[in-house]
């Protein structure tokens, strides 16, 4: 289905002083993808989409972008390539409109021309009313909204989005959602770290985990769910009998004690929770479908991360 | 090993029209509120010339031959070019910098780090233009500068605040915060703008004092030619002054972009 590889790593390692926060990681971006990077804090994504993005010099390995190795042709990689950064580096001195015409002329486009373009990208991400207030005065949500929409002011074949919806209420999140969704209709790659995984599930095509600063699983979405987690979850209150009895019911499920609730996960095909259910009444049942969530949880454990 | 880790404080940095995109950003910014950014550079040196030259000045004796409102007339100038440049690539770049991450954000367009500091260095030399411009209109007007050689301190106004811009940008690099910023500013600006020939002829200090004011205050040299070219007495000597910051200039500019790629790009 994809061919064309448009970034590829392949060793890739960046030590800070003593602490290695990537740990010699290979992967390729298929043109054309979404492509996300997911991981709790301190996993080293960030750090790898500043490598991609030619602002942060590799310690070993090797990484190019549309077959351009980042340390020698930075700038013109930087150019084919837009960035919505975590942290809201908008400029408070300026207008909406205004931050992205600055930003345009880093990319020397012409005046003109950014006009155009920055009244077309407000109107994208819908902050054409807020064109000419400062950036102090837009909630959360607009801000990243209109660094999407700065991110875009070069039209980059590839777009690099790093929690794009953290801290963000649900309307604000789907519509940031729908955006990168059109845009990638449009052709656009990108790649996007979060921590959210219904965001990766509703969003990427391909995913890779990374825990400790290094990949330690990859797939899309669904393939990961079923290899790891199966089809659905059954939960129940918890209870000392409950629990030994839905062990011996699933001897080879994996069983976890959860915020005083017990959920079963098995590699059996659908429905085999629905028959146990209609036999016996357990206290607050349901059944669901897994979810990357589930896998997340599984692979990079319940410890709590700085 | 050990020369090598030198030579890097003194890398070329590989620089580029894109330079003036940040001066711009700088530029930009400044102008909008430009009616409010000439009101405290026009009314500071008033009231020294008022206090000092006016107040003060008439139980003094002249100054290496001038009035004594005509000696610090030109010193205000050019003590304007260092206060106007040092602060705006101290506080002003590392609010820029720290606060506002709009180094972070400008480095991820084809703009380099070494291009953005270089852009803030420039920016910082022309508000030293701008303000120490003003402060010269000024002292023209009250016919405290007479010589047609005042049109060369618009030059020598972008090199002193070129000068200072670096040495800014070398403390901003290794500052820990904000508040170190006092440091610089009680230890190296105040006493200069105190010693370096700019109430008094410098050859009322010390002798040993003197020759510190030579080779190591900036602001001597600056304040040295900014009187000459405001009073028109040229002399060889001036070549010495002008030399001191052509020499130290570059070295200081190169010096800041490597310590700033230093401390931003891990």
């Amino acid at each position: 289905m994809h061919s064309q590889v448009l970034i590829e790593a392949k060793g890739l390692t960046k030590k800070f002083g003593e602490l290695l926060a990537v740990d010699n990681i290979n992967f390729q971006v298929f043109k054309g993808e979404c492509f996300g990077l997911l991981g709790p804090n301190g996993a080293g994504k960030t750090t790898t989409m500043k490598m991609v993005n030619c602002v942060l010099p590799l310690t070993a390995g090797k990484l190019t972008v549309a077959g351009m190795e980042v340390a020698e042709q930075a700038r013109d990689i930087k150019k084919m390539t837009g960035v919505a950064p975590q942290e809201d580096n908008l400029d408070p001195d300026f207008t909406v409109f205004h931050n992205l015409i600055v930003y345009a002329r880093y990319f020397d486009i012409p005046k003109a021309e950014a006009q155009k373009r920055a009244d077309e990208l407000l109107k994208f991400v819908q902050l054409e009313e807020k064109r000419n207030v400062l950036i102090d005065q837009l909630s959360s949500g607009m801000k990243r909204r209109l660094i999407l929409a700065r991110a875009l002011i070069n039209e980059p074949q590839i777009l690099i989005l790093d929690e794009p919806t953290t801290g963000l209420d649900p309307q604000a999140r789907h519509l940031i959602w729908d955006k990168i969704r059109s845009l990638q209709k449009q052709g656009v790659t990108i790649v996007l770290t979060t921590h959210y995984m219904e965001e990766a599930a509703q969003l990427c095509d391909r995913t890779v985990i990374m825990d400790n600063g290094k990949i330690i699983e990859e797939g899309s979405p669904g393939e990961l769910i079923k290899k790891h987690v199966g089809e659905e979850v059954l939960e129940v209150a918890y209870d000392e009998e409950v629990l030994n009895f839905l062990r011996n019911a699933f001897p080879d499920a994996r069983l976890d004690v959860v915020n005083d609730r017990i959920q079963v996960f098995s590699n059996q095909p659908r429905g085999v929770f629905t028959q146990i259910l209609s036999k016996f009444n357990f206290k607050a049942a349901m059944i669901r479908d897994a979810n990357l969530e589930d896998v997340f949880l599984k692979l990079t454990g319940r410890r709590l991360r700085e | 090993m050990k020369t090598g880790r030198v030579a890097t404080y003194f890398k070329l940095p590989k620089l580029s029209y894109r330079v003036w995109r940040v001066w711009r950003r700088d530029e930009d910014v400044f102008m909008k509120t430009y009616k409010a950014n000439f009101i405290p550079p026009l009314l500071e040196p008033l009231f020294y010339l008022l206090g000092l030259g006016f107040g003060l000045g008439a139980f003094v004796q002249p100054q290496e031959g001038l009035p004594y409102i005509v000696f610090i007339a030109p010193a205000l100038v050019a003590s304007s070019m260092m206060t106007s440049s040092f602060f705006e690539c101290t506080y002003g770049s590392f609010v820029r910098m720290y606060y506002q991450k709009t180094f972070d954000a400008i480095i991820a367009t084809p703009l380099s780090l070494e291009e953005v500091i270089a852009g803030e260095l420039l920016w910082g030399a022309t508000k030293s233009f701008i303000n120490s411009s003003i402060v010269l209109v000024v002292i023209l007007l009250l016919g405290l500068a007479y010589s047609p050689f005042f049109l060369l301190i618009l030059p020598l106004s972008f090199l002193v605040g070129l000068f200072f811009a670096a040495i800014a940008m070398c403390f901003t690099a290794i500052t820990p915060n904000i508040d170190s910023f006092n440091y610089p500013t009680i230890l190296f600006t105040t006493p200069m703008f105190i010693l370096s020939g700019t109430f008094f002829s410098i050859s009322a200090l010390p002798e040993a004092v003197q020759v510190i004011a030579n080779l190591f205050f900036p602001l001597t040299h600056a304040v040295a030619l900014t009187r000459a070219l405001a009073v028109g007495r040229l002399s060889t000597r001036l070549l010495l002054n002008l030399s001191w910051l052509l020499v130290t200039t570059p070295f200081f500019f190169v010096l800041s972009i490597n310590l700033m790629k230093k401390r931003l790009i891990k």
